[in-house]
């Protein structure tokens, strides 16, 4: 250490003459576990709004999915000899996020394997919370969405509605492409209303946009978040679509339907913006909330699958390391011809 | 080392998959169900074997620096010998191998034992070596197949087992397949662990196999890689 500090010709005090002072030091109280309960407190407006709109299979899939994260990480604490993490939360916020991901129809196992490999396969073998590089819940969405193509995409009409076919919106999408009269009327005032208050199918706590947007600005409110990640996602994916349907009307329908289906809301504030898996500095929130963007676009309107929040924010994620080091904050009197941003550039001053 | 001795390493102490991390690509790629596995392994067995004994019996005769284009051609020419016989008497293996047949020419166990065994050692030793390999590749193909075949479509070597009917895809396609090896591949380094433990010596995985050498999360603050 002491060799690269002369290299670099900086002169740093010696350790022994550094003046150590006393208390009071500034300090704002937050641990994991207040931040992970401000999360919670969040979520609530989703998880009502989801108790709301399919009634008992909510409560089941939430109790299940919440239930088998917390003994996943619990068991994999008792078996790695580590101390017990649970109580951070974390493991809980888990949870209830990927029940918020999951289908009306979804059946126990499917559950617990999600929970599992969101818990162990996707956060602990990496090194458990803090370490791991991708969001636990979105990639266990992906793996569920992958691995059981059947189970996941079998959806049921909000229980309260007067919704008779249980396709999602965005399921409708693919039904009626080609004619632009039917986008339009996908596109509709009183269609948007539906999806704003979340009287459709689709994952139990994505139909709500109404109940997930009172959560993150209540996530923003709390600081808990980079308000440029949402911002940035849905801005990109508006400006796209609206592109894709002012050139092809037939193709997909106007993008205030494309904001407002499918898991946009919820990707958008709960699961891009998880503070381990997204970038430091706001100019990179900005550059991943757009990559995420431009890929749930391209994945919705010319890909195999209705949805693509999830992969997008899962492939996002993979490009955080890359995003901070092209984003990192220049400090002043940074010249791109000088060395030491060279050096950054390459990784090496961490 | 007696021949027997040769003969075991090749399950677990030398484990081309396991340990050498050796051969990666018909790992992941042939072992989505048990009896592709299999045949895959004893293929490569074979091929192992008869390029080791050759190798091992040309070894002094072959000049040093042109010594791999005449390993390749020693292999290629088993390779060709197992696809024309699977070709007559297995033509579904045959089928379900597809490119992943021929492409044992370019496995990197045969070419690795070739180069790291064969050409330094005698006859019996070498075709020792090349069984155990192989089989030690069989074992661990088969094993992997059984539980991708079983996870992705409830059935072992095609019988179904009546008792997991949800098809977990994703553990037939390749994702399955790294994760999978990536957890088997963990549990035996926690084995190798507690046996030094238990020895009382501080395992360590070899230097390139463990993550100290690459800069993108924290692990290597200890010893900050430097380039130039």
């Amino acid at each position: 250490m002491s060799e690269e500090i002369e290299k670099n010709n900086i002169a740093l005090p010696e350790p022994g003459s550094l003046v150590l002072s006393t208390s009071p030091h500034v300090q704002d109280g937050d641990s994991i576990a207040r931040i992970m309960a401000k999360v919670l407190i969040c979520l609530l407006p989703a998880v009502a709004a989801s108790i709301w709109f399919f009634r008992f299979d909510a409560v089941r899939i939430l109790v299940y999915c919440a239930s088998f994260c917390i003994f996943a990480e619990y068991g994999w604490t008792l078996a790695t000899r580590q101390a017990a993490t649970i109580g951070d939360y974390s493991a809980l916020v888990t949870g209830v996020i990927l029940a918020l991901n999951l289908p009306p129809g979804a059946p126990w196992w499917l559950c617990l394997i999600g929970s599992v490999f969101a818990i162990i396969v996707v956060k602990e073998l990496f090194g458990g919370l803090g370490q791991n590089p991708f969001n636990p819940a979105a990639a266990a969405r992906v793996a569920l969405l992958v691995g059981f193509a059947g189970p996941m995409t079998q959806w049921a009409a909000p229980a309260t509605g007067s919704l008779v076919s249980g396709a999602t919106p965005l399921g409708a999408i693919h039904a009626v492409q080609g004619s632009a009269d039917a986008m339009a009327q996908l596109g509709a005032p009183d269609n948007l209303m539906k999806l704003f208050l979340g009287n459709v199918g689709g994952s139990i706590g994505e139909t709500s946009a109404l109940a997930i947007l009172i959560g993150g600005l209540g996530l923003m409110a709390f600081r808990l978040i980079k308000w440029q990640i949402p911002l940035a996602m849905i801005a990109t994916i508006f400006v796209f679509t609206g592109i894709v349907h002012l050139a092809a009307p037939g193709l997909t329908p106007g993008p205030l339907y494309h904001i407002l289906s499918g898991g946009v809301m919820i990707g958008a504030f709960f699961m891009a913006t998880d503070m381990v898996t997204s970038p430091i500095t706001p100019l990179g929130a900005l550059v991943f909330g757009g990559v995420i963007g431009v890929l749930t676009c391209i994945i919705r309107i010319w890909g195999a699958y209705p949805e693509g929040v999830s992969f997008s924010i899962v492939i996002a994620n993979a490009l955080v390391p890359l995003i901070d080091r092209m984003c990192y904050i220049r400090p002043f009197g940074w010249h791109s011809h000088s060395v030491s941003a060279l050096n950054i550039r390459r990784g090496e001053i961490k | 080392m007696s021949i027997f001795k040769e003969f075991t390493k090749g399950f677990w102490k030398e484990n081309p998959v396991l340990v050498l991390v050796l051969g990666m690509c018909p790992t992941l790629a042939t072992s989505s169900d048990a009896v592709k596995g299999l045949a895959m392994g004893l293929a490569t067995t074979f091929v192992l074997m008869g390029s080791n004994l050759v190798i091992s019996v040309i070894r002094k005769l072959v000049p040093g620096k042109i010594r791999i284009p005449c390993y390749i051609v020693v292999i290629a020419t088993f390779v060709t010998v197992v696809k024309l016989l699977m070709q007559a008497f297995a033509p579904e293996a045959y089928q379900t191998l597809g490119i992943f047949l021929p492409l044992i020419v370019v496995n990197c166990i045969v070419l690795g034992r070739a180069e790291a065994f064969a050409s330094k050692n005698g006859l019996l030793a070498s075709a020792a070596d090349g069984l155990g390999m192989g089989l030690g590749f069989t074992f661990v193909l088969v094993c992997l197949g059984c539980i991708r075949e079983f996870l992705a479509a409830g059935t072992l070597f095609g019988i179904s087992m009546q008792c997991w009917d949800n098809g977990f895809a994703i553990m037939g396609q390749a994702p399955g397949g790294f994760i999978l090896l990536g957890l088997i591949l963990a549990g035996m380094n926690l084995l190798n662990m507690r046996k030094a433990k238990k020895a009382g010596i501080k395992y360590e995985p070899p230097a390139e196999f463990d993550c100290r050498h690459c800069s993108i999360c924290k692990l290597s603050t200890e010893e900050p890689v430097k380039t130039k």
